[in-house]
């Protein structure tokens, strides 16, 4: 913040977005020597947007006369937008993101948006050419944006993707350009609750055949042996893929007998009172909620309900990867978390600092601090032995991800229409009695 | 609108007040234009054409005639969904109709706390649909849901069945939550119905010896007709295009079992991000709702007249 004061007012307040960012949260760390006139000047601007803001006119900085022949100097802020609205989430990205404002010289605007609100957002900016500087998307939407122009390449800022794990390169990368950095992700595993199994006498399960027997063993009374989410959403989907990619199967095509097998793991589960029959009703908070109160000894789940679980006194769980169809051969499940990118909002000033913000926030020390406080892996496998070092509660999820792939690394931005059929032909097998082969064969027509 | 239109028209001004009445007029038809008429072009447009994510950043919406049509009704999940949603609106419609008519029949009579329960009886009407979808999810649960529990303490069965997660039980489930919600708005509009018919009617009709079920028959229904036309019509209607209590308890599952056009046209557009085919689906549905506007128009004109 050497330049001189009077340009970055200007300049900060013209590229403020208009009402939402007044309510001060990224007044905080200002360090503009007269806050008082800046807010001033920005309220004259805010009401004066409020008239012309039908015709996009003051809706951000995107289509602002380029500032880049006169240089980088000239960028002072940068919009940011994710999804992390919700505590400890909410503090922990704020402070890393803006830590990496500090580090470039600019001042961070971030805004977040509840999870499903995301993509309508940004679609919305797409159309008004209001996109933010640094956009993270969730990464198996990242395809689909990038599909439709919206993302500049990594490659063009000369970022690489060298060291990180191979499917959540595939899952930030298309068309063979690099779209976005992800430094953590994350991964389903089984969670069991550890004072269960040892009354029961029951071994943590490591195959299809042993969680079968595991499940119905550990059924007593209202309480179910297992508990997995096999609802008729995507998330259904998402819980399915460890099963069925472990015993490989593919979603280019699902009506393979692999995939079938695996769903048939599933129609067993529920078919021998093993699991209820509400779990094609059942997201994964309401599994997280089954197994928080006793009433289901194991389930598939993800590290983000640690929190929820580590506030049940007197409740003992440990993770392991999703059991595999037989012993020796490897647990593939599907890699979450979300992935950092740049827009295409057409300055290639803001543009590069923009870049410069996502870098940062995939160093090896954000990758560690980001990995630590959310409950998530780094995603540079070289940090992956510190990393359980330091958290040895991530070690089952660790092991998960080595192995994991990315949900769009096959098909792309083609991945929903997958997805949709399989969880449909997953609720037609388990609900209806259709053989899952069947099952299968008719949703992969549709 | 209409009653004004028909008021004959005085002869007393020029052009100068034909523009005032215009200008009065103005507001209300920019509105409608606004909001009303601009949605509607553009969701017709939208589903002749392939409008995907794409679409927002580039502002490219290929025209592609009837393929989404095509791909919309070609579909195996077309068929399904235009079935519920006929199932779906005719029984809530026969439950919400004939329970709000006797409570509304019932409610004629006074008698000490009539005015209490009658207030009760819009409860439904006043929570939030997704207060009453995620309260109901609770009751309908399948191993610890208030009615399954209930079904059991009453020992006549030991069955659980499973309300939302069973493809045969599903759509009936959906059916009872929407009565449940529909009730109040049918029980009122017969209710004030019911007021408008005066009370020596019943008192001639009781000395000609018709009371109880003939007097309802006789003198009710024949003078209840017009109001009743109306709330069916408008019961129609709104129940195609429910959306809301589907997404909250079921999602349109399981299997698909509850899938309706409303809940297959949500799940294209913001699920799957296929606008032109999601508009493809809204068109079909308004198309369908469009018929009942019309048969509901007429009705209204000829109750004014009768």
């Amino acid at each position: 913040m050497t330049a001189p004061a009077a340009a970055p007012h200007r300049r900060s307040a013209r590229l403020a977005p208009p009402p939402p960012s007044s309510d001060g949260t990224h007044e905080r760390n200002t360090q503009m020597p007269t806050p008082r006139k800046r807010v001033r000047v920005r309220q004259v601007l805010a009401g004066a947007c409020a008239v012309p803001l039908v015709l996009s006119a003051c809706g951000g900085g995107s289509d602002a006369p380029s500032g880049g022949s006169s240089g980088a100097a000239a960028v002072t802020s940068l919009r940011v937008l994710d999804y992390y609205a919700n505590e400890p989430d909410n503090t922990v990205v704020q402070q890393t993101v803006e830590a990496c404002g500090t580090q470039i010289g600019v001042k961070i605007e971030r805004e977040a948006v509840p999870g499903d609100k995301l993509i309508a957002k940004v679609l919305q900016q797409s159309s008004s050419k209001t996109l933010p500087d640094v956009l993270m998307l969730d990464n198996p939407d990242l395809q689909q944006i990038a599909a439709s122009g919206a993302l500049a390449p990594l490659d063009d800022f000369g970022l690489k993707a060298d060291g990180y794990q191979q499917g959540v390169v595939d899952a930030s990368t298309y068309e063979g350009k690099l779209y976005g950095l992800q430094p953590v992700t994350n991964t389903i595993a089984l969670i069991y609750n550890k004072d269960i199994l040892a009354e029961a006498g029951v071994s943590v399960p490591t195959t299809w055949d042993e969680l079968e027997a595991a499940s119905k063993k550990l059924t007593k009374g209202d309480r179910y042996g297992v508990a997995f989410s096999a609802i008729n959403t995507f998330e259904g989907t998402w819980q399915f893929l460890p099963f069925m990619w472990s015993n490989g199967g593919e979603e280019k095509d699902i009506a393979t007998q692999q995939t079938a097998d695996a769903l048939q793991l599933w129609v067993d589960l529920v078919k021998d009172g093993s699991a209820s029959k509400s779990v094609v009703t059942w997201s994964q908070a309401d599994v997280n909620d089954q197994f928080k109160a006793g009433k289901a000894a194991m389930m598939v789940n993800g590290p983000w309900q640690f929190p929820v679980l580590d506030s049940v006194a007197g409740l003992n769980y440990d993770v392991v990867p999703v059991p595999v169809p037989k012993a020796g051969m490897t647990s593939v499940a599907p890699l979450g978390g979300e992935t950092w990118t740049v827009p295409q909002t057409g300055d290639k000033a803001r543009q590069a600092a923009a870049a410069k913000v996502v870098a940062c926030l995939n160093s090896d020390a954000n990758q560690l601090a980001l990995a630590k406080a959310r409950q998530t892996v780094p995603t540079r496998t070289s940090l992956l032995g510190e990393f359980v070092a330091q958290n040895p509660k991530m070690k089952g999820f660790t092991d998960a991800v080595q192995t994991a792939r990315s949900r769009t690394g096959q098909l792309g931005p083609d991945w929903p229409k997958a997805a949709t059929k399989i969880y449909t032909a997953m609720q037609s097998a388990m609900t209806s009695g259709e053989a899952p082969l069947s099952a299968l064969q008719q949703a992969q027509a549709g | 609108m209409l009653p004004l239109a028909r008021r004959p028209r005085r002869r007393t001004g020029g052009r100068v007040q034909h523009l005032g009445r215009a200008l009065f007029v103005a507001p209300a038809a920019l509105y409608m234009l606004a909001f009303y008429g601009y949605p509607l072009v553009k969701n017709l447009v939208m589903g002749f054409q392939e409008y995907t994510t794409r679409t927002f950043f580039t502002g490219e919406a290929p025209w592609v005639g009837l393929a989404n049509y095509e791909q919309v009704m070609g579909s195996p999940i077309f068929g399904r969904s235009l079935v519920n949603t006929l199932l779906f609106t005719a029984g809530s419609i026969l439950g919400q109709f004939t329970i709000g008519l006797a409570l509304a029949v019932f409610f004629r009579r006074t008698f000490p706390g009539a005015g209490v329960l009658r207030s009760l009886l819009l409860m439904p009407w006043l929570i939030p649909l997704i207060v009453s979808g995620a309260v109901w999810k609770w009751i309908l649960d399948q191993d610890n849901g208030a009615l399954n529990r209930m079904l059991r303490a009453t020992q006549l069965t030991d069955a659980r069945p499973g309300w939302l997660t069973s493809t045969t039980l599903a759509l009936a489930a959906v059916v009872m939550v929407n009565i449940w919600i529909g009730i109040p708005f049918n029980a009122t509009i017969l209710f004030g119905g019911l007021q408008d018919i005066p009370d020596e009617l019943y008192e001639a009709a009781a000395l000609d010896g018709a009371t109880g079920w003939r007097a309802f028959r006789y003198v009710t229904w024949p003078l209840l007709r017009p109001v009743v036309n109306v709330v069916l019509v408008l019961g129609v209607v709104y129940t195609l295009k429910v959306l809301d209590i589907i997404l909250g308890l079921t999602k349109g599952g399981p299997a698909n079992a509850t899938q309706t056009l409303a809940t297959q046209a949500y799940q294209l557009s913001f699920v799957e991000f296929d606008f032109g085919q999601g508009a493809a689906t809204g068109n079909l549905l308004i198309l369908v709702s469009l018929l009942f506007a019309v048969l509901y128009l007429r009705l209204s004109r000829q109750r004014e007249q009768g």
